[in-house]
Order: structure tokens, then C-alpha cells, then sequence
């Protein structure tokens, strides 16, 4: 029991969780920003794939930090776009849809990657994000490595959360926005676009969650490698119905999730090799299967999510 | 702008002139990635068939890589079908391939006559209880399958590594993390001699053949697509929906299964924790390549299993990535789901003028 005091107690842990939770954050906040507007992106996992690569090549191609975090997010924008198209104007089935998303956009990186750098036996490394010395803050005791070591994008993801959350409530475009996901032809009458505004939410939520596959190779590592991603654009769309489509929830959550996370990893040095580590490695599918499970009887789905809307047609 | 009008039912002929237009507007796009390569089309394209096609050893090798495609794209076909998003093949195809393991490599010794069918059965078995789980977390909570299929997959893939090194791993195998073979009673037979085609291929055609039948003239088949079509009709209809998903279910996840004994006990002969390389979602857009028609299913297989041979070979030959396959294939997907829009939709071009004059 002490040991697990300890884990609790100490400011390395809490540090770790919001490192693990940044991603998250950010691909939660895309996929709510999507399902908001009525429509499922299940292209994340490829958009997360997308993002680390695009962004990790633009800076090892000398375009700096923040310059490969533009280009990451133009990146999620690209394949929004196609996914938007086929889902908003033609209708197609979401899921399928998504998945092919997923598909092309994690062979393209792959094929991409490969292409440029044929042959290197360990990845290429770039000069990554490093923790941010913020003045005061960072040398408080316990909170300042707990909170203010982190790097440039993990508080980019926590500005993100304000800023959505804001524009999701507290202004025109988010209340269209949430309408668009919740009765389309409402909208419609107001003379508003269903079709621009679904689309501009999938465009901008897609932008989003690839900044979760750049925090992953230009600050949680410095160089690309294959299945990196490793199912948490998948573990994004669970915890969004868990965070109940809430810019504020989707913070707990991606917090929660990344201090179990978090947790293990300590608990798992722990008690050392009486377990399987595979069984540690389970965990955060296990648990967002769980978390699926826990809210899937109240869960408040928007209401036209998953539905096409075509003009004129009820 | 464009309009949608929906048509009535499709022709066969019209589904299977999607299915070819998808496929070649998949290969003809592939140019784009295959020149930013610097590579020659007609020549990438040349190698490409020579490797699927351009002998015996190379048309039996497409064949064998076909056999696992035809059973996971059936999966995804039949669940499809009934609207049960079942994007877990890979998980369950795993699940099979354990199970063939768990047979097959000692814990019952018999003829066999008995022990192949044992070995089928237990991964056909283990692939539909892993599917199981996700179709009653559906019908009992609401949860949605898409994501818990997707999930799993991970869990099982890490399970099968776990046994790998730990209670299954082979003493003999030099500290890699395999199984021990399987015994050469329990191992599915090849079909022809200094070839790696086995019998898992009829086992594959058999089940494409049985999937027709059961969709087309069983009671079960017209309730699956029944559901399918439209399950809130279906259940005032008085067809039981619930136990329908638990029936595709269990046939969607013993197909993929079955696609994991092949591998395991057709081809490779011990499992690993890289025996498939996406099969499962490769299986997906053979479905989909073949509109979800099981007969289809088998010349979609070939059509993928042939572009993925081929791209190996072509890799070996110009030392281009073969990521190359994954990318068509994954253009074949974007591309059938637009072309599929033909088929349910009459598309108008829609001009400004073209709108005033209808009065709107």
C-alpha cells in the first residue's frame, strides 16, 4: 500500500499524467468538435498517423517547431476534408468512411516516410519540444514539476480546451455548430449551411487531433516510428462518449485516463515480473472499453450523429 | 452542385461495374504515389503482374495470400449485411489462430481425420465468442461495437504475445517468442507439392459458397438482411433482432477465426504475434470491394491478394516501399465508396441555371 502513496505523492507522477493525457486531450477535443456537428471521424487513428509523421518531417526538413505543428494540422485538415466530403455531401456510411480514412492516411505517411528515407536502421531524430522554464511557476515545490514543466504544445492542448469550450458555447458558430449535430434542417431554415458548417467542424476537428499525433513525435519523442500511434485515436473516440461530447469533461477524462496510465507504469516497477507486463499494456484498452461501458446507458449522443442530412429531404 | 435521387433496386450487373470502376480508378491513382517514387508506371505496374501472375509458384502465392482476405472479407460482408460493425476481424482472427494452437500442437493426439476438423472448430469457436462480447455489450447496453471491436483487437494481439512468451512459448524455439509447431496430424495439407497453397483455400471458398446460401435462402440470411435494411421495421415486423446480431456476430467472428487456423495451421505452421499483417482490415475493404456480396467477396480477395504479391515483388525488384499496397488498397476503399454512390443514387449536376429553372 505505501508504494502506491508514494506513486500518488510524488510530482513526477502527476507531471507524467498530463503527458500522457496531452494527445488525448487534443484528439478528444477533435473528435467532439466532429461529433458535435453530427459526424463520426473515425479516420483519427490515421490522422493521429498523419500528424506525427507530417509534422516530424516538416521540422527534420528545417521548417522549426511551430512550423511543423502548422503543418500537422494542415495535415488533419487534408484528410478531414476528404472524409468530410464523402460523409457530409455524398452521404456515405460514417464508419466505413472513417475507416478508409484511417487506412489512406496511415499507408500514405508509411508510404511517404519510407519513400524519403529508404533505408535507415534507426529513425532520424529532431530537436523536439523541450519542457517549458516558466519563470517563478516552474520552480514552485511539488506543483511546479507537477504542472509547469511541461512542454509548449501540452499547454497548447489546455489553452485548446478553454478556447473550444468557448466557441462551443458562447458564440454563434458553436451554438450552429451544436444545432448542426442535433436537428440539421433546424438549421436549414435559419438559412444557415448544414453542409458548410459540418464540414468546417470536421475540417477543424480533424486539424486538432493531428497536433495529437505531432505532440507525439515532436515532444513525447523526437523521431517517427511505425505503429506508434498504437490504437489512441481509437481510445479517443471512447472517451469522448465518456466525456459526454464536453470540451471541460474531455479534460478530466484524457487527465484521469493518463494518470492510470501513468499509475500502471509506476505500479508495474513496482511489483516487477510477478505479472505479465502484456497484462500492464492492456490496461488503457481495457479501461476505455470499460469507460464506453460505464456510460453507455445515459450516454447523450448528439442527436443527427451518424445521420446524413440531404436538403429538402426529412 | 450536385443532386442525389435514389434508385430503385440495382442490377448485378450494375454492382459488379462499380466494383471493376473502383478498382481501376484505384490502380490508376496509385500512379501519383508510384511516380513521387520515381518509379515508371507501366514498368511498376509490369513487375507488379509478373509477380502475382507470371508463373505457377507466383499465381499460387496470390492464391494462398487470397485465403485468409476471402475469410475476413466474408466476416465483414455478413456483419455488414446486418448493420453490426464489426471492424474486429484481426482480433478475431488471432483468437482463432490461438485456438488452432491450443489443439493443435499436443493436447489431444488423434487421427486425423479427427484432429484437423477439432483444430477448424476450435478457431472458428474462439474467433465468434471473441466477437461475442462486443455484440451483447450492442444489444444489451448500447455500446457501440465500432470502438469495443477496434479495442480488442489490441487486447487480444497483446494476450496472444503474453502466451507467446509465456505458457505457449516453444522450449525449442531458440528464445523467440513462437509457439511449438503444430503436429503434422493437426496441420491442414497443402494441395499441391513444393507449394505453400493448402487447404485452407477450399475451407474459404466452401464458407463463401455457405454464406451465399445462408444469406440468400435461409429463413436467417432474409432476417440478417432484413435487420440490416432497416432494424426498427424488423423489430415491428416481429423478426428478433437481438438474437439475429448474436447470430451474425458469432458467423462474422468464426469466419475470421477460421482465417487465423489457415494461416497457423495451412501456412505457417506455429503462431506468431506477426502472422497477420492487417488482414482484418484488409478484409474490410474486400467487403466493401465487393459490396458486401459473398461471391464477390472471393474475386475482390483475389483482386487485393494480387496487388499485395505483387507490390512485394515489385519492392524486391526496385527497392520502392511496398507500403505501396496498403495505399491502394486503401484508395480502392475510398474509391468503391464513392463509386457505390452510382449505384444507389442517380447524380445529377446541378448548374445555377439548372436550379431557377426548376423554381427554387
Amino acid at each position: 500500500m505505501s508504494e502506491i502513496f508514494e506513486i500518488l505523492l510524488s510530482a513526477n507522477f502527476w507531471a507524467a499524467s498530463l503527458r500522457i493525457a496531452t494527445p488525448l486531450i487534443f484528439g478528444v477535443l477533435g473528435a467532439l468538435v466532429c461529433e458535435r456537428a453530427g459526424v463520426l471521424n473515425l479516420g483519427i487513428e490515421g490522422i493521429f498517423t498523419a500528424g506525427a509523421m507530417a509534422g516530424w518531417m516538416a521540422v527534420w526538413l528545417g521548417a522549426g517547431l511551430w512550423g511543423g505543428v502548422m503543418v500537422a494540422a494542415i495535415a488533419g485538415g487534408f484528410f478531414g476534408l476528404i472524409h468530410a466530403i464523402l460523409t457530409v455531401p455524398l452521404g456515405l456510411s460514417q464508419h466505413v468512411s472513417g475507416i478508409g480514412v484511417t487506412l489512406f492516411a496511415t499507408s500514405l505517411s508509411y508510404f511517404i516516410y519510407r519513400t524519403a528515407l529508404p533505408d535507415v536502421s534507426s529513425p532520424p531524430r529532431i530537436e523536439a519540444f523541450q519542457p517549458l522554464d516558466i519563470p517563478v511557476l516552474s520552480d514552485l515545490p511539488f506543483l511546479g514539476t507537477a504542472l509547469f514543466q511541461q512542454t509548449s504544445l501540452t499547454f497548447l492542448a489546455l489553452l485548446l480546451v478553454i478556447v473550444t469550450a468557448y466557441v462551443l458555447y458562447r458564440t454563434p458558430l458553436g451554438l450552429a455548430i451544436q444545432a448542426v449535430g442535433d436537428n440539421p434542417s433546424a438549421v436549414e431554415s435559419q438559412g444557415l449551411s448544414v453542409y458548410g458548417l459540418r464540414i468546417g467542424a470536421i475540417v477543424a476537428g480533424s486539424a486538432i487531433m493531428a497536433l495529437g499525433g505531432a505532440f507525439l513525435t515532436m515532444s513525447a519523442f523526437d523521431a517517427f516510428f511505425f505503429g506508434m500511434v498504437n490504437g489512441r485515436g481509437w481510445i479517443c473516440i471512447a472517451l469522448t462518449v465518456f466525456a459526454s461530447w464536453r470540451p471541460g469533461k474531455a479534460l478530466i477524462g484524457a487527465l484521469l485516463f493518463g494518470a492510470f496510465d501513468a499509475f500502471q507504469v509506476r505500479l508495474q516497477t513496482e511489483i516487477g515480473s510477478f505479472i505479465p507486463g502484456q497484462i500492464f499494456l492492456m490496461m488503457p484498452y481495457v479501461l476505455s472499453i470499460i469507460a464506453l461501458v460505464v456510460v453507455a446507458r445515459r450516454a447523450d449522443y448528439p442527436r443527427a450523429l451518424l445521420v446524413p442530412y440531404f436538403r429538402g429531404q426529412r | 452542385m450536385i443532386r442525389l435521387e435514389p434508385r430503385g433496386p440495382v442490377a448485378v450487373s450494375r454492382l459488379i461495374g462499380v466494383s471493376f470502376a473502383a478498382a481501376i480508378a484505384a490502380v490508376v491513382l496509385a500512379a501519383i504515389p508510384m511516380l513521387f517514387a520515381g518509379l515508371s508506371v507501366f514498368e511498376a505496374y509490369g513487375l507488379m503482374a509478373k509477380g502475382a501472375f507470371g508463373s505457377l509458384f507466383a499465381f499460387t502465392e496470390m492464391l494462398t495470400r487470397a485465403t485468409p482476405l476471402i475469410l475476413t472479407g466474408l466476416a465483414a460482408a455478413v456483419a455488414f449485411r446486418a448493420k453490426l460493425w464489426n471492424i474486429g476481424a484481426e482480433g478475431q482472427l488471432y483468437a482463432g489462430a490461438l485456438a488452432a494452437v491450443a489443439v493443435g500442437t499436443g493436447m489431444i493426439s488423434a487421427h486425423p481425420i479427427v484432429l484437423v476438423p477439432a483444430v477448424v472448430l476450435a478457431g472458428a469457436l474462439a474467433g465468434g465468442l471473441v466477437m461475442l462480447g462486443p455484440t451483447l455489450l450492442k444489444t444489451r447496453l448500447g455500446v457501440d461495437e465500432v470502438v469495443t471491436t477496434l479495442l480488442l483487437n489490441f487486447v487480444i494481439l497483446l494476450f496472444v504475445q503474453m502466451m507467446l512468451e509465456g505458457p505457449m512459448k516453444d522450449p525449442m524455439g531458440m528464445g523467440w517468442p513462437q509457439s511449438e509447431p503444430i503436429l503434422d496430424e493437426a496441420a491442414l495439407p497443402k494441395l499441391m507439392a513444393r507449394m505453400r497453397i493448402h487447404w485452407g483455400l477450399i475451407i474459404a471458398l466452401v464458407c463463401a459458397l455457405g454464406v451465399y446460401f445462408l444469406l440468400k435462402r435461409t429463413v436467417w440470411g432474409f432476417e440478417i438482411r432484413a435487420v440490416g435494411e432497416n432494424a426498427n421495421a424488423a423489430r415491428h415486423a416481429g423478426i428478433p433482432v437481438t438474437a439475429t446480431f448474436v447470430r451474425v456476430g458469432l458467423i462474422s467472428g468464426a469466419l475470421a477465426g477460421l482465417a487465423g487456423v489457415g494461416e497457423v495451421a495451412g501456412l505457417k505452421g506455429y503462431l506468431t504475434a506477426d502472422l497477420s499483417p492487417g488482414f482484418g482490415y484488409s478484409g474490410i475493404v474486400v467487403a466493401m470491394l465487393a459490396g458486401l456480396s459473398p461471391i464477390g467477396v472471393v474475386f475482390a480477395a483475389l483482386f487485393i491478394a494480387s496487388i499485395f504479391v505483387g507490390a512485394d515483388s515489385m519492392s524486391r525488384a526496385t527497392g520502392v516501399s511496398n507500403y505501396l499496397a496498403d495505399l491502394i488498397v486503401a484508395m480502392a476503399l475510398l474509391c468503391v465508396l464513392v463509386s457505390g454512390l452510382f449505384l444507389r443514387f442517380k447524380v445529377h449536376l446541378v448548374g445555377r441555371n439548372a436550379r431557377k429553372e426548376a423554381g427554387r
